[in-house]
């Protein structure tokens, strides 16, 4: 029988007006609840009737989660701060423009208005085997419908596929991974504050999710310290549409250097894990050379060691490769 | 309580995936109680040994047995602790995700899994050609024994059988972990096509989905059903009573007195001193 798209199925709807109210919620609903943020991802999850929450737990009315503040010497974004909010903010634009670069990169100007910076590091894959409700491996499954030698893999994983090849498709996650970004998660026991390289996890750790997030958490906000403020910065998305896709393969770098030496670097990709990762080895490999060819031929070999590409996408390897280079040569050697 | 989990093939059908995680809460459950419960009888039951005068009769009537008898040889108490390193690798990587602590367990577990079927053939091999074989299995004979041990732990003075090389519990312990460990050997060893591995090219596909559902079955019952089973060995092996039978799976050895207090001469024969004598000057 077709599915109906565009009828939503029923759910209780919550709409709480503080955090401490979604908590509530969210610890007295469990497994049961969905966080619904800007709803783009959620909406396809549920009108296709592939989740099936009782409980939907709408953070639009809580104005706590919502705005950019100044932090220290850095900021701490929203979990519901709209990527448009983002892109626009003074301080962003200013010292971040990393992440301006990211977030514009992000979707279509009518989505990036209504998208949050916090759905938009926590939504799920695009792996369609897994979004068209096939029972893989990420939906409790024992298979990886996308790891076939028949299978449509094209914008699957190169790197740290562990039985599931799905890749993390958000934008704005490597870009917070090189400016060094923190996620502030709370749930009714409280509050953690993980590095966003932590925040984000691969199959190998837990199959079926792609953050740290468990049933009762919730991504609050997000914090940004000064340290990369105003540094050189790369992004980079390559996606089949240039109007809006998600990524192929992005790359984002901070760089701080004299003039000729790399002093301090923090690159990270995304599109080719089911993590955005960061590359140690090629900023271990960088520091402290001089940003020349050579050093950018250097980091992108680096960076696609191990690579393993599947049926459909070995052209990951070179593209990887390549924006890596064009992120130490940065903007204007590109 | 759901003791499988199904799914749905591309084409609807309804499959198997594998068991309900419940059956590891459960069988945790079941080795603890186990544990407890035996405890308690321990403690307070009228459990009888071979008194120290019926022993030290034996003693006086053996005394040309060595004062060290080899119990477990030097390649049978490696298998064991590598077999055991292996066991309790493959079991927390499987289940202290399942339990909440998350973190990449596939290739410690398989490699582990590679270590324990390794070790497994080195034994089967071992105990068939060197050992004897049938000294740790169950059978229809041992009925007699299986009456007299019941018995002895009803606190009655019965004169029956004691055991040969190995105590009844041990043996029925062997055979369960002869079937778990089998069974998770060879369902994890089809397992490893699934996934990445420098053994195997990958196929998914290799077995239909309702066959593939039936080996992870397979490998979950039979793995939580390890829990229960290690559970109950470790609590043994680390009950003071038994702690002769642990030391010798350390050293290799059990004293005469040992061997005489907990077996039947007659059922395991050792060499007495005279005659090993007799056979090196013989030239055996």
């Amino acid at each position: 029988m077709a599915v109906i798209h565009d009828v939503m199925p029923s759910f209780g709807l919550y709409q709480p007006a503080s955090v401490a109210d979604a908590l509530n919620l969210l610890d007295r609903h469990g497994r049961d609840a969905w966080i619904l943020a800007g709803g783009l991802d959620s909406f396809d999850w549920l009108k296709d009737r592939i989740k099936r929450p009782k409980a939907v737990v709408d953070l639009s009315g809580i104005s706590e989660l919502q705005g950019i503040r100044e932090s220290g010497d850095g900021l701490e974004i929203g979990a519901m701060t709209t990527l448009t909010e983002v892109v626009r903010h003074p301080a962003v634009r200013e010292r971040y423009s990393l992440l301006l670069e990211a977030a514009e990169h992000a979707a279509s100007p009518q989505i990036r208005n209504q998208g949050t910076i916090g759905g938009n590091v926590s939504q799920d894959t695009r792996c369609w085997y897994y979004r068209t409700g096939w029972f893989c491996y990420r939906a409790g499954g024992n298979i990886c419908y996308a790891d076939t030698p028949t299978a449509m893999n094209r914008e699957h994983a190169i790197l740290g596929a562990d039985r599931c090849v799905a890749v993390n498709p958000s934008d704005t996650a490597p870009a917070l991974i090189a400016l060094d970004a923190s996620m502030v998660v709370r749930s009714k026991s409280g509050e953690r504050v993980v590095p966003a390289e932590e925040y984000f996890i691969g199959p190998g750790t837990d199959i079926t999710r792609m953050t740290i997030l468990q049933p009762g958490d919730l991504l609050t906000a997000i914090r940004i310290p000064g340290t990369w403020g105003g540094a050189r910065f790369y992004f980079e998305k390559v996606r089949d549409r240039n109007v809006w896709d998600f990524a192929l393969v992005s790359v984002a770098s901070a760089m701080s250097d004299n003039g000729e030496t790399i002093e301090r670097v923090r690159i990270a990709v995304n599109g080719v894990a089911a993590r955005p990762l960061r590359l140690r080895a090629v900023e271990d490999a960088v520091r402290g050379k001089a940003r020349s060819e050579e050093t950018a031929k250097l980091a992108g070999d680096l960076a696609i060691q191990g690579a393993l590409p599947l049926q459909h996408n070995a052209y990951k390897v070179p593209l990887m490769r390549n924006l890596v280079k064009r992120a130490i040569r940065g903007a204007e050697g590109a | 309580m759901d003791i499988l989990t199904w799914g749905h093939s591309p084409w609807g059908e309804r499959i198997l995936a594998h068991i309900s995680w419940n059956l590891f809460w459960a069988s945790l459950f079941a080795g603890i109680v186990f544990f407890v419960a035996h405890a308690s009888y321990m403690v307070l039951s009228a459990h009888r040994k071979r008194s120290a005068a019926e022993t030290d009769a034996l003693e006086i009537e053996h005394r040309d047995l060595p004062p060290q008898i080899v119990r477990h040889s030097l390649a049978a108490r490696l298998f064991h602790w590598v077999m055991a390193g292996a066991m309790f690798v493959l079991l927390f990587t499987a289940f202290l995700p399942v339990a909440g602590i998350k973190f990449p367990w596939v290739t410690w577990h398989w490699m582990a899994g590679l270590v324990l079927a390794g070790s497994i053939l080195f034994h089967i091999i071992h105990a068939s050609v060197w050992l004897d074989f049938w000294s740790i299995w169950v059978g229809p004979k041992d009925i007699p024994e299986f009456r007299a041990e019941i018995l002895r732990e009803l606190g009655h003075d019965v004169p029956g059988p004691k055991p040969g090389k190995y105590p009844l519990g041990n043996r029925l312990y062997h055979m369960a972990i002869v079937l778990a460990g089998l069974a998770v050997v060879i369902s994890g060893i089809t397992m490893m096509v699934r996934v990445r591995t420098p053994f195997f090219t990958r196929n998914p596909y290799l077995l239909r989905d309702t066959t593939w559902g039936l080996v992870y079955v397979t490998h979950g019952l039979a793995g939580v059903a390890l829990v229960g089973l290690v559970i109950a060995h470790v609590y043994f092996a680390v009950r003071p009573e038994k702690w002769w039978i642990t030391k010798s799976m350390l050293l290799g050895w059990i004293t005469r007195r040992q061997y005489l207090e907990h077996h039947d001469p007659h059922r395991w024969a050792v060499e007495s001193i005279a005659a090993k004598a007799e056979a090196q000057r013989s030239g055996q």
